[in-house]
Protein backbone atom coordinates (compact mmCIF):
# COMPACT_ATOMS: atom_id res chain seq x y z
CA UNK A 1 0.00 0.00 0.00
CA UNK A 2 1.76 3.16 -1.11
CA UNK A 3 0.67 6.73 -1.31
CA UNK A 4 0.35 7.61 -4.94
CA UNK A 5 -0.51 11.25 -5.43
CA UNK A 6 -1.16 12.69 -8.84
CA UNK A 7 -2.20 16.33 -8.90
CA UNK A 8 -2.01 16.82 -12.67
CA UNK A 9 -5.59 16.02 -13.62
CA UNK A 10 -6.83 18.02 -10.69
CA UNK A 11 -4.58 21.00 -11.39
CA UNK A 12 -5.75 21.03 -14.98
CA UNK A 13 -9.07 22.19 -13.66
CA UNK A 14 -7.62 25.26 -11.88
CA UNK A 15 -10.08 27.70 -13.51
CA UNK A 16 -12.87 25.85 -11.70
CA UNK A 17 -11.01 26.16 -8.42
CA UNK A 18 -10.48 29.85 -9.09
CA UNK A 19 -14.18 30.42 -9.78
CA UNK A 20 -15.09 28.50 -6.64
CA UNK A 21 -12.67 30.53 -4.52
CA UNK A 22 -14.01 33.79 -5.92
CA UNK A 23 -17.53 32.62 -5.20
CA UNK A 24 -16.59 31.74 -1.62
CA UNK A 25 -15.11 35.18 -1.11
CA UNK A 26 -18.18 36.88 -2.57
CA UNK A 27 -20.47 34.80 -0.41
CA UNK A 28 -18.45 35.58 2.70
CA UNK A 29 -18.19 39.28 1.87
CA UNK A 30 -21.95 39.65 1.39
CA UNK A 31 -22.74 37.69 4.54
CA UNK A 32 -20.20 39.68 6.57
CA UNK A 33 -21.48 43.08 5.41
CA UNK A 34 -25.12 42.27 6.02
CA UNK A 35 -24.38 40.21 9.11
CA UNK A 36 -22.43 43.11 10.61
CA UNK A 37 -25.37 45.44 9.99
CA UNK A 38 -27.93 42.97 11.37
CA UNK A 39 -25.73 42.18 14.35
CA UNK A 40 -25.09 45.81 15.23
CA UNK A 41 -28.77 46.72 15.06
CA UNK A 42 -29.59 43.66 17.10
CA UNK A 43 -27.02 44.56 19.77
CA UNK A 44 -28.53 48.06 19.94
CA UNK A 45 -32.00 46.50 20.10
CA UNK A 46 -31.05 44.31 23.02
CA UNK A 47 -29.80 47.40 24.86
CA UNK A 48 -32.87 49.46 24.03
CA UNK A 49 -35.47 50.25 26.62
CA UNK A 50 -38.14 48.61 24.46
CA UNK A 51 -38.71 45.19 25.97
CA UNK A 52 -40.44 43.75 22.94
CA UNK A 53 -37.56 44.66 20.64
CA UNK A 54 -35.01 43.47 23.21
CA UNK A 55 -36.80 40.13 23.54
CA UNK A 56 -37.11 39.67 19.79
CA UNK A 57 -33.38 40.30 19.37
CA UNK A 58 -32.51 37.87 22.16
CA UNK A 59 -34.77 35.24 20.64
CA UNK A 60 -33.06 35.61 17.27
CA UNK A 61 -29.57 35.40 18.74
CA UNK A 62 -30.34 32.35 20.87
CA UNK A 63 -32.22 30.57 18.08
CA UNK A 64 -29.27 30.93 15.73
CA UNK A 65 -26.59 30.11 18.26
CA UNK A 66 -28.33 26.92 19.28
CA UNK A 67 -29.05 25.38 15.87
CA UNK A 68 -26.66 23.98 13.26
CA UNK A 69 -25.75 26.18 10.32
CA UNK A 70 -26.73 23.46 7.85
CA UNK A 71 -30.23 23.28 9.30
CA UNK A 72 -30.51 27.07 9.08
CA UNK A 73 -29.50 26.93 5.43
CA UNK A 74 -32.13 24.27 4.71
CA UNK A 75 -34.74 26.29 6.58
CA UNK A 76 -34.06 29.35 4.43
CA UNK A 77 -33.84 27.24 1.29
CA UNK A 78 -37.05 25.26 1.78
CA UNK A 79 -38.80 28.03 3.66
CA UNK A 80 -38.47 30.50 0.80
CA UNK A 81 -39.43 27.81 -1.70
CA UNK A 82 -42.53 26.78 0.24
CA UNK A 83 -43.93 30.33 0.21
CA UNK A 84 -43.36 30.45 -3.53
CA UNK A 85 -40.07 32.35 -3.80
CA UNK A 86 -37.50 30.98 -6.17
CA UNK A 87 -34.01 32.30 -5.52
CA UNK A 88 -30.64 31.12 -6.75
CA UNK A 89 -28.67 28.83 -4.47
CA UNK A 90 -26.17 31.68 -4.11
CA UNK A 91 -28.79 34.14 -2.82
CA UNK A 92 -30.15 31.59 -0.40
CA UNK A 93 -26.66 30.75 0.82
CA UNK A 94 -25.75 34.44 1.28
CA UNK A 95 -29.00 35.12 3.14
CA UNK A 96 -28.60 32.15 5.47
CA UNK A 97 -24.96 32.98 6.20
CA UNK A 98 -25.80 36.63 6.89
CA UNK A 99 -28.54 35.62 9.31
CA UNK A 100 -26.13 33.22 10.98
CA UNK A 101 -23.18 35.55 11.38
CA UNK A 102 -25.53 38.39 12.36
CA UNK A 103 -26.40 36.56 15.58
CA UNK A 104 -22.77 35.98 16.52
CA UNK A 105 -21.93 39.57 15.65
CA UNK A 106 -24.77 40.76 17.88
CA UNK A 107 -23.33 38.85 20.80
CA UNK A 108 -19.81 40.18 20.21
CA UNK A 109 -21.01 43.77 19.73
CA UNK A 110 -23.05 43.57 22.90
CA UNK A 111 -19.89 42.74 24.80
CA UNK A 112 -18.27 45.71 23.06
CA UNK A 113 -21.09 48.04 24.11
CA UNK A 114 -20.83 46.82 27.69
CA UNK A 115 -17.14 47.64 27.72
CA UNK A 116 -17.90 51.35 27.28
CA UNK A 117 -17.83 52.98 30.74
CA UNK A 118 -21.11 54.65 31.75
CA UNK A 119 -19.09 57.80 32.42
CA UNK A 120 -18.47 58.11 28.68
CA UNK A 121 -22.18 58.03 27.99
CA UNK A 122 -22.99 60.46 30.80
CA UNK A 123 -20.36 62.86 29.50
CA UNK A 124 -21.98 62.68 26.06
CA UNK A 125 -25.46 63.16 27.53
CA UNK A 126 -24.16 66.12 29.49
CA UNK A 127 -23.03 67.65 26.20
CA UNK A 128 -26.63 67.35 24.92
CA UNK A 129 -25.87 64.71 22.31
CA UNK A 130 -28.89 62.70 21.16
CA UNK A 131 -29.16 58.95 21.69
CA UNK A 132 -28.33 58.33 18.07
CA UNK A 133 -25.36 60.70 18.18
CA UNK A 134 -24.09 58.98 21.31
CA UNK A 135 -24.25 55.56 19.65
CA UNK A 136 -22.62 56.84 16.53
CA UNK A 137 -19.84 59.02 17.97
CA UNK A 138 -19.18 57.67 21.43
CA UNK A 139 -20.13 54.00 21.53
CA UNK A 140 -19.90 52.33 18.14
CA UNK A 141 -16.30 52.95 17.15
CA UNK A 142 -14.63 52.33 20.54
CA UNK A 143 -16.83 49.26 21.07
CA UNK A 144 -15.91 47.89 17.65
CA UNK A 145 -12.27 48.58 18.37
CA UNK A 146 -12.44 46.62 21.62
CA UNK A 147 -13.96 43.53 20.00
CA UNK A 148 -12.27 43.81 16.62
CA UNK A 149 -10.08 40.71 17.03
CA UNK A 150 -13.13 38.66 18.04
CA UNK A 151 -15.10 40.00 15.08
CA UNK A 152 -12.26 39.16 12.70
CA UNK A 153 -12.09 35.57 13.98
CA UNK A 154 -15.84 35.20 13.70
CA UNK A 155 -15.83 36.45 10.12
CA UNK A 156 -12.99 34.13 9.12
CA UNK A 157 -14.90 31.25 10.72
CA UNK A 158 -17.95 32.22 8.70
CA UNK A 159 -15.94 32.14 5.48
CA UNK A 160 -14.78 28.62 6.34
CA UNK A 161 -18.28 27.56 7.38
CA UNK A 162 -19.65 28.74 4.04
CA UNK A 163 -18.37 25.41 2.73
CA UNK A 164 -21.56 23.75 3.99
CA UNK A 165 -23.59 25.74 1.47
CA UNK A 166 -22.24 23.22 -1.05
CA UNK A 167 -25.14 21.12 0.28
CA UNK A 168 -27.59 23.32 -1.59
CA UNK A 169 -25.27 23.47 -4.59
CA UNK A 170 -24.05 27.01 -4.18
CA UNK A 171 -21.09 26.95 -6.56
CA UNK A 172 -18.45 27.83 -3.99
CA UNK A 173 -15.08 26.24 -3.40
CA UNK A 174 -16.24 23.06 -1.67
CA UNK A 175 -19.01 22.39 -4.17
CA UNK A 176 -16.48 22.80 -6.96
CA UNK A 177 -14.16 20.38 -5.19
CA UNK A 178 -16.93 17.82 -4.82
CA UNK A 179 -17.55 18.07 -8.53
CA UNK A 180 -13.84 17.84 -9.48
CA UNK A 181 -13.15 14.81 -7.31
CA UNK A 182 -16.11 12.91 -8.75
CA UNK A 183 -14.91 13.86 -12.21
CA UNK A 184 -11.25 12.93 -11.72
CA UNK A 185 -11.44 10.21 -9.04
CA UNK A 186 -8.61 12.08 -7.31
CA UNK A 187 -10.44 12.89 -4.07
CA UNK A 188 -7.44 13.20 -1.74
CA UNK A 189 -5.51 15.45 -4.11
CA UNK A 190 -8.57 17.60 -4.68
CA UNK A 191 -9.21 18.18 -1.00
CA UNK A 192 -5.53 18.86 -0.28
CA UNK A 193 -5.69 21.66 -2.84
CA UNK A 194 -9.00 22.90 -1.46
CA UNK A 195 -7.60 22.98 2.06
CA UNK A 196 -4.67 25.03 0.82
CA UNK A 197 -7.07 27.34 -0.99
CA UNK A 198 -9.04 27.90 2.23
CA UNK A 199 -5.85 28.73 4.10
CA UNK A 200 -5.01 31.31 1.45
CA UNK A 201 -8.55 32.75 1.62
CA UNK A 202 -8.29 33.02 5.40
CA UNK A 203 -5.03 34.90 5.11
CA UNK A 204 -6.53 37.21 2.50
CA UNK A 205 -9.50 37.91 4.75
CA UNK A 206 -7.32 38.55 7.79
CA UNK A 207 -5.14 40.91 5.79
CA UNK A 208 -8.28 42.70 4.63
CA UNK A 209 -9.51 43.16 8.19
CA UNK A 210 -6.12 44.32 9.31
CA UNK A 211 -6.16 47.02 6.63
CA UNK A 212 -9.74 47.97 7.51
CA UNK A 213 -8.79 48.26 11.18
CA UNK A 214 -5.92 50.48 10.18
CA UNK A 215 -8.35 52.81 8.43
CA UNK A 216 -11.07 52.66 11.11
CA UNK A 217 -8.97 53.29 14.20
CA UNK A 218 -6.69 56.27 13.58
CA UNK A 219 -5.70 56.50 17.24
CA UNK A 220 -4.08 53.05 17.09
CA UNK A 221 -2.26 54.13 13.98
CA UNK A 222 -1.00 57.31 15.61
CA UNK A 223 -0.02 55.79 18.93
CA UNK A 224 1.25 52.55 17.41
CA UNK A 225 -0.81 50.25 19.65
CA UNK A 226 -1.37 46.81 18.21
CA UNK A 227 -4.89 45.66 17.49
CA UNK B 1 -37.04 84.06 34.02
CA UNK B 2 -36.47 87.59 35.14
CA UNK B 3 -33.05 89.17 35.22
CA UNK B 4 -32.50 88.66 38.91
CA UNK B 5 -34.09 85.27 39.38
CA UNK B 6 -31.62 82.56 40.36
CA UNK B 7 -29.90 80.54 37.65
CA UNK B 8 -30.32 77.36 39.67
CA UNK B 9 -32.80 76.78 42.44
CA UNK B 10 -33.82 73.68 44.37
CA UNK B 11 -36.97 73.73 46.50
CA UNK B 12 -37.86 71.00 48.97
CA UNK B 13 -36.11 68.36 46.87
CA UNK B 14 -36.59 64.77 48.00
CA UNK B 15 -34.82 61.81 46.50
CA UNK B 16 -34.47 58.21 47.60
CA UNK B 17 -32.60 55.27 46.14
CA UNK B 18 -34.88 52.43 47.17
CA UNK B 19 -35.20 52.65 50.94
CA UNK B 20 -32.24 55.00 51.25
CA UNK B 21 -33.31 58.62 51.62
CA UNK B 22 -30.51 60.65 50.06
CA UNK B 23 -32.05 64.11 49.69
CA UNK B 24 -34.47 65.04 52.43
CA UNK B 25 -35.92 68.41 51.50
CA UNK B 26 -32.96 70.22 49.99
CA UNK B 27 -33.20 73.96 49.29
CA UNK B 28 -30.60 76.21 47.78
CA UNK B 29 -30.23 78.65 44.94
CA UNK B 30 -27.46 80.25 42.93
CA UNK B 31 -27.60 83.75 41.48
CA UNK B 32 -26.10 84.76 38.19
CA UNK B 33 -22.32 84.89 38.31
CA UNK B 34 -22.19 83.31 41.74
CA UNK B 35 -20.18 80.32 42.89
CA UNK B 36 -21.93 77.89 45.19
CA UNK B 37 -19.78 75.29 46.90
CA UNK B 38 -21.37 72.10 48.19
CA UNK B 39 -19.55 70.44 51.04
CA UNK B 40 -20.31 67.59 53.36
CA UNK B 41 -19.27 64.16 54.50
CA UNK B 42 -19.02 61.28 52.07
CA UNK B 43 -22.51 59.95 51.36
CA UNK B 44 -24.28 63.14 52.44
CA UNK B 45 -25.87 63.53 49.00
CA UNK B 46 -23.70 66.20 47.35
CA UNK B 47 -23.20 64.36 44.07
CA UNK B 48 -26.83 63.36 43.97
CA UNK B 49 -27.95 66.97 44.44
CA UNK B 50 -25.58 68.10 41.69
CA UNK B 51 -26.71 65.35 39.31
CA UNK B 52 -30.36 66.28 39.90
CA UNK B 53 -29.62 69.77 38.55
CA UNK B 54 -28.65 68.30 35.17
CA UNK B 55 -31.30 65.61 35.51
CA UNK B 56 -28.92 62.70 35.69
CA UNK B 57 -31.18 61.72 38.57
CA UNK B 58 -34.92 62.30 38.71
CA UNK B 59 -36.33 63.57 41.96
CA UNK B 60 -39.26 62.17 43.95
CA UNK B 61 -40.73 65.52 44.91
CA UNK B 62 -39.87 69.20 45.04
CA UNK B 63 -38.92 71.65 42.35
CA UNK B 64 -35.75 72.35 40.43
CA UNK B 65 -35.43 75.38 38.16
CA UNK B 66 -32.36 75.85 35.98
CA UNK B 67 -31.99 78.73 33.53
CA UNK B 68 -35.73 78.86 32.99
CA UNK B 69 -36.09 75.08 32.61
CA UNK B 70 -38.37 73.26 34.98
CA UNK B 71 -36.05 70.29 35.53
CA UNK B 72 -38.51 68.16 37.50
CA UNK B 73 -41.16 68.35 34.77
CA UNK B 74 -41.64 64.93 33.21
CA UNK B 75 -41.73 66.38 29.70
CA UNK B 76 -38.60 68.49 30.05
CA UNK B 77 -36.52 69.00 26.91
CA UNK B 78 -33.36 67.36 28.23
CA UNK B 79 -31.17 68.39 25.36
CA UNK B 80 -32.19 72.04 25.71
CA UNK B 81 -31.42 71.89 29.44
CA UNK B 82 -28.04 70.32 28.83
CA UNK B 83 -27.07 72.96 26.31
CA UNK B 84 -27.40 75.49 29.11
CA UNK B 85 -25.64 73.40 31.73
CA UNK B 86 -22.05 72.19 31.56
CA UNK B 87 -21.04 69.32 33.81
CA UNK B 88 -17.57 68.02 34.62
CA UNK B 89 -17.03 64.80 36.53
CA UNK B 90 -14.31 63.47 38.75
CA UNK B 91 -13.22 61.00 36.06
CA UNK B 92 -12.67 63.30 33.13
CA UNK B 93 -14.47 61.05 30.64
CA UNK B 94 -12.81 62.40 27.55
CA UNK B 95 -13.64 60.26 24.52
CA UNK B 96 -10.48 58.16 24.13
CA UNK B 97 -10.75 57.56 20.38
CA UNK B 98 -10.98 61.26 19.53
CA UNK B 99 -8.26 63.89 19.61
CA UNK B 100 -8.66 66.74 22.08
CA UNK B 101 -9.88 68.96 19.26
CA UNK B 102 -12.41 66.35 18.13
CA UNK B 103 -13.56 65.90 21.73
CA UNK B 104 -14.27 69.61 21.90
CA UNK B 105 -15.85 70.14 18.46
CA UNK B 106 -18.13 67.08 18.63
CA UNK B 107 -20.99 68.68 20.56
CA UNK B 108 -20.92 72.15 18.94
CA UNK B 109 -20.96 70.54 15.48
CA UNK B 110 -23.51 67.79 16.10
CA UNK B 111 -25.75 69.51 18.65
CA UNK B 112 -25.51 73.18 17.73
CA UNK B 113 -24.94 72.50 14.03
CA UNK B 114 -21.96 74.81 14.08
CA UNK B 115 -19.76 74.91 10.98
CA UNK B 116 -16.62 72.78 11.40
CA UNK B 117 -14.25 75.70 10.86
CA UNK B 118 -16.00 77.79 13.49
CA UNK B 119 -16.03 74.89 15.92
CA UNK B 120 -12.29 74.46 15.44
CA UNK B 121 -11.73 78.13 16.16
CA UNK B 122 -13.75 77.80 19.30
CA UNK B 123 -11.84 74.67 20.32
CA UNK B 124 -8.59 76.59 19.97
CA UNK B 125 -10.04 79.42 22.04
CA UNK B 126 -11.29 77.29 24.94
CA UNK B 127 -8.09 75.26 24.96
CA UNK B 128 -6.09 78.47 25.22
CA UNK B 129 -8.37 79.46 28.08
CA UNK B 130 -7.38 76.33 30.03
CA UNK B 131 -3.74 76.59 29.01
CA UNK B 132 -3.64 73.64 26.61
CA UNK B 133 -3.38 75.39 23.25
CA UNK B 134 -0.63 73.05 22.07
CA UNK B 135 -2.58 69.84 22.82
CA UNK B 136 -5.15 70.19 20.04
CA UNK B 137 -3.98 67.10 18.17
CA UNK B 138 -3.12 64.92 21.13
CA UNK B 139 -5.22 61.96 22.20
CA UNK B 140 -6.48 61.94 25.80
CA UNK B 141 -4.15 59.12 26.85
CA UNK B 142 -1.18 61.30 25.89
CA UNK B 143 -2.18 63.88 28.52
CA UNK B 144 -1.60 63.95 32.28
CA UNK B 145 -4.62 63.72 34.56
CA UNK B 146 -4.61 67.45 35.22
CA UNK B 147 -4.41 68.20 31.51
CA UNK B 148 -7.23 65.75 30.77
CA UNK B 149 -9.43 67.42 33.36
CA UNK B 150 -8.68 70.85 31.92
CA UNK B 151 -9.51 69.51 28.46
CA UNK B 152 -12.80 68.18 29.84
CA UNK B 153 -13.59 71.63 31.22
CA UNK B 154 -12.73 73.15 27.84
CA UNK B 155 -15.06 70.65 26.15
CA UNK B 156 -17.92 71.84 28.34
CA UNK B 157 -17.06 75.51 27.84
CA UNK B 158 -17.19 75.12 24.06
CA UNK B 159 -20.96 74.69 24.39
CA UNK B 160 -21.10 78.12 26.07
CA UNK B 161 -23.14 76.95 29.06
CA UNK B 162 -24.90 79.40 31.36
CA UNK B 163 -23.93 77.42 34.43
CA UNK B 164 -21.15 74.94 35.15
CA UNK B 165 -21.39 72.00 37.53
CA UNK B 166 -18.21 70.45 38.96
CA UNK B 167 -18.25 67.24 40.98
CA UNK B 168 -14.95 66.80 42.83
CA UNK B 169 -13.01 67.48 39.68
CA UNK B 170 -9.65 67.28 41.43
CA UNK B 171 -10.25 64.20 43.57
CA UNK B 172 -8.77 61.77 41.05
CA UNK B 173 -5.63 63.86 40.62
CA UNK B 174 -2.23 63.67 42.23
CA UNK B 175 -1.90 66.59 44.70
CA UNK B 176 0.66 68.37 42.55
CA UNK B 177 -1.81 68.43 39.63
CA UNK B 178 -4.84 69.82 41.46
CA UNK B 179 -3.51 73.39 41.40
CA UNK B 180 -3.58 73.75 37.62
CA UNK B 181 -7.22 72.64 37.48
CA UNK B 182 -8.31 74.85 40.38
CA UNK B 183 -6.63 77.81 38.72
CA UNK B 184 -8.75 77.28 35.60
CA UNK B 185 -11.89 77.22 37.74
CA UNK B 186 -10.82 80.36 39.57
CA UNK B 187 -10.33 82.14 36.27
CA UNK B 188 -13.79 81.03 35.19
CA UNK B 189 -15.29 82.41 38.38
CA UNK B 190 -13.47 85.68 37.87
CA UNK B 191 -14.98 85.80 34.38
CA UNK B 192 -18.43 85.68 35.93
CA UNK B 193 -19.40 82.08 35.22
CA UNK B 194 -22.20 80.77 37.43
CA UNK B 195 -21.03 77.59 39.12
CA UNK B 196 -22.08 74.87 41.48
CA UNK B 197 -19.24 72.74 42.71
CA UNK B 198 -18.67 69.89 45.05
CA UNK B 199 -15.20 69.92 46.52
CA UNK B 200 -13.17 68.67 49.44
CA UNK B 201 -10.56 71.41 48.92
CA UNK B 202 -11.52 73.61 51.88
CA UNK B 203 -8.91 76.27 51.25
CA UNK B 204 -10.06 76.60 47.69
CA UNK B 205 -13.72 76.71 48.75
CA UNK B 206 -12.98 79.51 51.18
CA UNK B 207 -11.37 81.57 48.45
CA UNK B 208 -13.88 81.07 45.68
CA UNK B 209 -17.32 80.55 47.25
CA UNK B 210 -19.98 83.23 47.23
CA UNK B 211 -22.13 80.73 49.03
CA UNK B 212 -21.32 77.58 50.95
CA UNK B 213 -23.88 74.83 51.44
CA UNK B 214 -23.03 72.21 54.04
CA UNK B 215 -25.03 69.05 53.52
CA UNK B 216 -25.60 66.59 56.29
CA UNK B 217 -27.92 63.59 56.33
CA UNK B 218 -29.65 64.62 53.11
CA UNK B 219 -30.40 68.13 54.34
CA UNK B 220 -28.84 71.56 53.97
CA UNK B 221 -27.52 71.65 57.49
CA UNK B 222 -25.89 75.04 57.37
CA UNK B 223 -25.46 77.65 54.68
CA UNK B 224 -23.96 81.08 54.33
CA UNK B 225 -20.96 82.87 52.89
CA UNK B 226 -17.47 81.38 53.01
CA UNK B 227 -17.17 82.83 56.51
CA UNK B 228 -19.17 79.91 57.96
CA UNK B 229 -16.12 77.74 57.29
CA UNK B 230 -14.13 79.84 59.74
CA UNK B 231 -16.95 80.21 62.25
CA UNK B 232 -19.38 77.28 62.01
CA UNK B 233 -22.71 77.67 63.76
CA UNK B 234 -23.41 73.96 64.12
CA UNK B 235 -21.27 71.29 65.76
CA UNK B 236 -21.58 69.10 62.64
CA UNK B 237 -19.98 71.71 60.39
CA UNK B 238 -17.39 72.48 63.05
CA UNK B 239 -16.47 68.82 63.19
CA UNK B 240 -16.46 68.53 59.40
CA UNK B 241 -14.21 71.54 58.96
CA UNK B 242 -12.01 70.37 61.80
CA UNK B 243 -11.38 66.92 60.38
CA UNK B 244 -11.52 67.88 56.74
CA UNK B 245 -14.03 65.12 56.00
N1 LIG C 1 -27.52 55.25 41.78
C1 LIG C 1 -27.55 54.99 43.11
N2 LIG C 1 -28.21 53.90 43.57
C2 LIG C 1 -28.26 53.64 44.89
N3 LIG C 1 -27.68 54.39 45.83
C3 LIG C 1 -27.00 55.48 45.44
C4 LIG C 1 -26.90 55.84 44.05
N4 LIG C 1 -26.18 56.96 43.97
C5 LIG C 1 -25.83 57.29 45.22
N5 LIG C 1 -26.34 56.42 46.12
C6 LIG C 1 -26.19 56.49 47.58
O1 LIG C 1 -26.68 57.74 47.98
C7 LIG C 1 -25.89 58.27 49.04
C8 LIG C 1 -25.42 59.66 48.66
O2 LIG C 1 -24.52 59.54 47.58
P1 LIG C 1 -23.78 60.77 46.93
O3 LIG C 1 -22.94 60.22 45.85
O4 LIG C 1 -24.74 61.83 46.58
O5 LIG C 1 -22.86 61.25 48.14
P2 LIG C 1 -21.71 62.32 48.14
O6 LIG C 1 -22.09 63.32 49.17
O7 LIG C 1 -21.44 62.81 46.77
O8 LIG C 1 -20.49 61.47 48.68
P3 LIG C 1 -18.95 61.50 48.24
O9 LIG C 1 -18.31 62.60 48.99
O10 LIG C 1 -18.44 60.17 48.69
O11 LIG C 1 -18.89 61.68 46.77
C9 LIG C 1 -24.78 57.29 49.27
O12 LIG C 1 -25.12 56.51 50.38
C10 LIG C 1 -24.74 56.47 48.03
O13 LIG C 1 -24.33 55.16 48.31
MG1 LIG D 1 -19.87 62.54 45.37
Amino acid sequence: MGLNLDFSVVLERWPLFWDGAVMTLKLAALAIVFGAIIGTFCAVGRNSGNRLIARACTLYVEAIRNTPLLVQIFLVYFGLASIGFKFSAFSVAATALAINVGAYTAEIMRAGFESIPTGQIEAAEGLALSRFQIYWHVILLPATEKVYPALTSQFVLLMLASSVTSQISAEELTAVANYIQSDTYRAFETYILVAIAYVVLSLVLRAGFWALGFALFPRRRRLGTAL
Amino acid sequence: MTKDSPVVSLKEVHKSFGALKVLDGVDFSVGRGDVLVLIGRSGSGKSTALRCIDRFETIDSGEIHVCGHRVDAPDIDLRALRQDVGIVFQSYNLFPHLTIEQNITLAPVSVKRMAKAEARERAAAVLAQVGLAEKLDAYPEQLSGGQQQRAAIARSLAMQPKVMLFDEVTSALDPELTGEVLKVIEALAADGMTMVMVTHEMGFARGIADKVVFMHAGKVHETGTASILAAPATPELAQFVGTGF
